[in-house]
């Protein structure tokens, strides 16, 4: 009688309950609470009381009622079938909780987080006989039209392959028997993996490879590496968001893990209206044919929202395993430290800052160290890589407050969002001057290889001209812009120019969207050209004001509107701004050039400084 | 199942009852306490542990005696009974009528707490409402089934805005059953009669339900107000399909009684001895605004929150902001300059603007229109603060244009009536009239062709 097996409710308080009686209770067992068998982790254990944090609302639940151990850890379903699947934070399909649940999510429900009946062709690779170690991919499903799934030996086993049947099965079939010193063992269509357990991998190497996602500000000033971590840090309104969203629907990675944790429902609404119609760059498909959605919104329980990041990364490091490059979106982490507070206040734990619990650091690390870049089980020794990005909400977009702290000693790319951006309806608002990357050198040399080699070089003179103009800012706010010298002014055009028609990038945009590496480098080289010519021009003694109000300079502000298919327009565009320059210059023949005072020469030697590298 | 009455209160702190020897009491079950002059109060539970219950008193607990008063669990949740009567009823913050009309007889009885919308149901909001004040509209459009709090401050007259949009919106082009449902929390009686006033006067009270927790009822009460108003928005909206209105103020009041409560536990607080939970808690009521895939109503919330020394980053707007879908700040410059809706537009937003307009929905320019407009309307405030450092002389020719602009946009484009209600195309050729003050080389946020068509128009 299972009756006999369960514990007793002896306390509720909101999400945490606490049982006692379970038989021979473990750290982190799954159980099932109260008459409607509400899922329940343990997280705590006193004596014979062992705290459970549940995934459900707790109304209804009083003392006596029955827990019921599982005797296993939360898992979840590794299959066919997670790609284009919407989960809540405990692997519950949420498009089959509607279909049997009504609109409203109601409690209790148990549903495999895998279809049981749909059926998947399986082309076997090993064959009868072979040896196959951890990892070796036994065959393959299309999952979708873009995504080959490889279903591998599970790690801990290795043998030989005794059976291996091809054909159409269902998730619950057995593929392959493999005959092990312990004896024979089947291997299903799926294999379940404890979520708070990382996946093992052979070994980890430095991420080198960029992950490119089409913006211009993160691709090329604070540019992000396959297998590497990012933050992004923002008060409400700056756009975290849609930066978020913008990563997802374009970066090259194979699969894309987007976590909604304790955010709003709308968004994600948006993405599962939105996803299915936009067509990934890539392979011409829709979007949804590479992405796994997780959606725990604000107002679902707080302990599935502590759990649906550990959810997200073990699905992230199934498809690594395959060898994939995975990019996992979690926003936002600051929602998922609140429940990790939560739940220690009410397990009544002595509070570290600002009533967070002392392992909020070891705990934030441990899931950013989940990423990487790694080569995988597996005998052919095949890479795969894990790119975390999270976005982080701190109160009142103070970063100081614990959990962006606690990220930053993690990260290593930080994108800083400013809402004083976000009112200017600069987009994406990410802050050039605090910003930055850690990957910028490794990923500079590609650039040299596969783009141009002056990339790097802009790179670093767009950085120069937009300090100076934080400089220059301060002057002109003090005195006015009439106190520029003329070669101050054009510092000041040229950062504006990188700041409007390069940096800044409409998300809505059909063509702005995305922007591939090539162009971003033709652009930037185009407004910097513009920079270096018209210093020139400057130089010969042709009038500041002639050059700023140039009617070229409309076509580089539009310039960012021009299509992938269509790039030699930049190039040819850029040819124009030399001549244009050269004739403002010669426009003014005779003309003599503005002689500096000692304050003008100085700055016109620092702005030399910058540009006579072209 | 015969109700149990315990006589073994063992400690009243603030508004907590710990009762002891109590059996089979339920997590979150409503608690009648009955105090000692026989007067009853409702509460709901706590934390339930084998022989110990806390209960959360929604009377004030003066006059409670750890003797005399009496419990009674009543084996379920809170409820609020509906049915399509309530249109046109007053209630208190518990769901009791004090219009002096009948009970309500109800076709059901929903808890109050509700169930989350599952994301997947949802529906992306993208009906524009109209609402008549160009500010919003406009810049800030707000949009069916959003929800679009105001952030106010103490003396503005976020009351007057509110009720004016109550009283002017409705989508473009359709007839639709149309209601409000109004959650007032800890307001003074004052304003609670203007909002009454206000619906009475233009018939608008035939469609509402106003629920009605004011200053002097009890703090706690008001836990349970702004889920009385929801669970019947739910119920007209789903039920009944119709689309509603819901409009909460004041969050500031309800933020401070559950501050009150987590402070009376004893638990660690958060920032401003908010409690850690501030935003879950806010959480499950905003996001109960939306509307679902398939569902005629829709929810539409405009909660209204007082900022303490109008500080944007104080905990209360902070959280709300990072949970709704913008936000509408007031600003007491633009008020004390009697500029009436006092609306701060450069940090206001509505995140769903793009989806709610545009060709079809307004009209094809008025998402370029407005980007323009913002950063016109920045760049002339901004001129207007370097003018008052370094004088007006100092202003080039183009920046005198953009601070005649923004004063002549705050004084007719921002600056209406009370009771004046714009149309969209209104509002639209306004702005473009507006623009007319600028060079026209500067207007790059709009394109050639809408300006040769609109800025054409507006002069016929």
């Amino acid at each position: 009688m299972v009756a006999e097996q369960s514990g007793e409710i002896v306390k509720v308080a909101g999400p945490l309950v606490i049982a006692r009686g379970l038989p021979d209770p473990r750290m982190y067992d799954l159980v099932r609470v109260g008459p409607s068998r509400l899922m329940g982790e343990i997280i705590e254990l006193r004596g014979e009381n062992a705290s459970v944090q549940v995934y459900e609302e707790t109304g209804g639940l009083g003392p006596g009622d029955p827990v019921f151990p599982t005797g296993g850890a939360l898992s979840v379903e590794l299959g066919p079938g997670l790609i284009e699947s919407v989960y809540d934070g405990v692997q519950r399909p949420l498009d089959l909780i509607r279909e049997s649940e009504g609109n409203f999510i109601t409690r209790g429900v148990e549903m495999p987080g895998l279809d049981r009946a749909r059926e998947w062709e399986f082309v076997p690779v090993a064959a009868e006989g072979d040896q196959v170690e951890e990892g070796d991919i036994l065959g393959t499903v299309q999952e979708t039209p873009v995504v080959e799934h490889r279903l591998m030996v599970p790690p801990g086993l290795g043998g030989r392959v005794e059976s291996i049947s091809g054909g159409t099965h269902r998730v619950t079939d057995t593929v392959a028997v493999i005959s092990t010193e312990r004896g024979d063992v089947e291997v299903g269509m799926f294999q379940s993996w404890p979520v708070r357990r990382a996946r093992p991998y052979r070994d980890k190497r430095s991420p080198r490879r960029q992950l490119v996602t089409g913006q211009r500000v993160i691709d090329t000033l604070f540019p992000l590496a396959m297998g590497g971590t990012a933050c992004i840090p923002g008060p409400f309104g700056s756009g975290k968001t849609v930066v978020q969203h913008a990563i997802a629907k374009w970066a090259n990675a194979d699969i894309i893990l987007f976590i909604g944790c304790g955010e709003r429902g709308n968004e994600m609404t948006d993405v599962l209206l939105e996803f299915p119609e936009l067509i990934d760059p890539y392979s011409g498909e829709p979007l949804t044919k590479r992405t796994v959605l997780i959606a725990n919104t604000s107002n679902m329980p707080v302990a599935a929202r502590e759990a649906s990041v550990y959810t997200g990364v073990t699905i992230a490091e199934y498809y690594r395993d395959m060898g994939y490059n995975v990019a996992l979106q979690a926003d936002s982490t600051s929602r998922w430290a609140e429940a990790l507070r939560e739940i220690s206040g009410r397990l009544e734990e002595m509070p570290g800052e600002e009533g967070y619990p002392a392992y909020l650091g070891t705990r934030l690390a441990a899931f950013y160290e989940r990423a990487g870049y790694a080569t995988c089980l597996g005998s052919d020794k095949r890479t795969g890589s894990i790119t975390v990005v999270g976005s982080v909400s701190p109160p009142g977009g103070d970063l100081s407050e614990p959990v962006t702290q606690a990220t930053l000693r993690v990260v290593k790319v930080f994108w800083g969002l400013e809402d004083r951006l976000a009112f200017r309806r600069h987009f994406p608002a990410i802050n050039w001057l605090i910003s930055y990357s850690q990957y910028l050198e490794e990923i500079e040399k590609r650039w040299s290889e596969d783009i141009n080699d002056d990339f790097k070089q802009m790179r670093s003179e767009a950085m120069s001209v937009l300090q100076r103009e934080a400089e220059l800012e301060e002057i002109v706010r003090l005195i006015g812009v009439e106190a520029l010298s003329p070669g101050e002014r054009l510092v000041m055009e040229t950062a504006k120019s990188v700041r409007e028609d390069f940096l800044q990038q409409n998300a809505f945009d059909e063509i702005d969207a995305y922007s591939s590496l090539r162009k971003q480098y033709l652009l930037l080289k185009l407004v910097m050209t513009f920079g270096l010519e018209a210093r020139k021009a400057l130089e010969e003694g042709a009038d500041i004001l002639e050059i700023i109000r140039h009617p070229l300079r409309e076509r580089i502000a539009s310039a960012k509107y021009v299509r992938e298919d269509d790039l030699e327009e930049l190039e040819a565009l850029t040819g124009e701004v030399v001549r244009a320059m050269k004739q403002v210059a010669e426009g003014v023949p005779g003309r003599e050039a503005v002689v500096p005072d000692s304050a003008a020469k100085k700055e016109r030697e620092r702005v030399e400084k910058i540009f006579e590298t072209y | 199942m015969a109700i149990k009455e315990y006589l073994t209160v063992r400690e009243i702190v603030g508004p907590l009852l710990l009762v002891e020897e109590v059996e089979g009491a339920k997590y979150g079950e409503l608690v009648e306490v009955q105090f000692p002059d026989g007067s009853i109060g409702m509460g709901n539970v706590l934390e339930v542990s084998t022989d110990k219950v806390l209960v959360q008193s929604f009377e004030d607990t003066r006059g409670l005696s750890i003797g005399s008063t009496r419990i009674r669990f009543k084996g379920r949740a809170m409820e609020l009974p509906v049915s399509r009567d309530i249109l046109g009823r007053v209630f208190d913050g518990l769901g009791n009528p004090i219009d002096g009309g009948p009970e309500i007889i109800p076709d059901r009885r929903l808890d109050i707490n509700g169930n989350p919308i599952n994301p997947y149901a949802r529906d992306y909001p993208s009906d524009f409402i109209q609402t008549g004040v160009s500010a919003i509209d406009g810049l800030n459009p707000l949009v069916r089934g959003q929800k679009l709090p105001v952030f106010s401050a103490s003396g503005l007259p976020h009351s007057r805005l509110a009720a004016q949009v109550a009283r002017q919106s409705a989508v473009l082009g359709r007839e639709e059953e149309f209601s409000v449902v109004f959650g007032a929390m800890g307001i003074t009686f004052e304003e609670a009669d203007y909002f009454i006033n206000e619906f009475r006067k233009t018939a608008a009270i035939e469609r509402s339900v106003l629920f009605m927790n004011l200053a002097n009822d009890p703090a706690m009460e008001r836990i349970a107000t702004p889920r009385m108003a929801l669970t019947a928005a739910e119920y007209l909206a789903f039920d009944l399909d119709m689309h509603v209105l819901v409009i909460l103020t004041d969050m500031t009041y309800y933020c401070e009684a559950l501050r009150e409560v987590s402070a009376a536990r004893k638990e660690v607080p958060g920032r401003r001895g908010y409690p850690g939970y501030l935003y879950t808690d806010l959480a499950t009521l905003y996001e109960r605004a939306g509307r679902i895939k398939g569902a005629k109503g829709s929810i539409t919330q405009i909660p209204i929150l007082t900022m303490p020394e109008d500080d944007k980053t104080h905990p209360i707007p902070d959280l709300t902001g990072y949970i709704t879908e913008g936000q509408i700040i007031l600003s007491r410059e633009l008020h004390r300059r009697a500029v009436y809706p006092p609306i701060d537009v450069l940090p206001s937003l509505s995140r769903l603007k793009e989806k709610g307009i545009g060709e079809g929905k307004t009209r094809e320019d008025h998402s370029n229109l407005s980007n323009q407009l913002f950063s016109a309307y920045a760049r002339g405030k901004e001129a207007k603060e370097l003018a008052v450092i370094l004088g007006e002389s100092a202003l080039t020719e183009e920046d005198k244009q953009f601070a005649r602009f923004s004063e002549e946009f705050e004084e007719q484009f921002i600056k209406q009536g009370e009771f004046e209600n714009r149309t969209i195309d209104f509002t639209l050729a306004l702005g473009w009239d507006l623009l007319k003050l600028l060079p026209r080389q500067e207007l790059k946020r709009v394109k050639q062709d809408q300006i040769e068509r609109y800025m054409k128009q507006s002069e016929e």
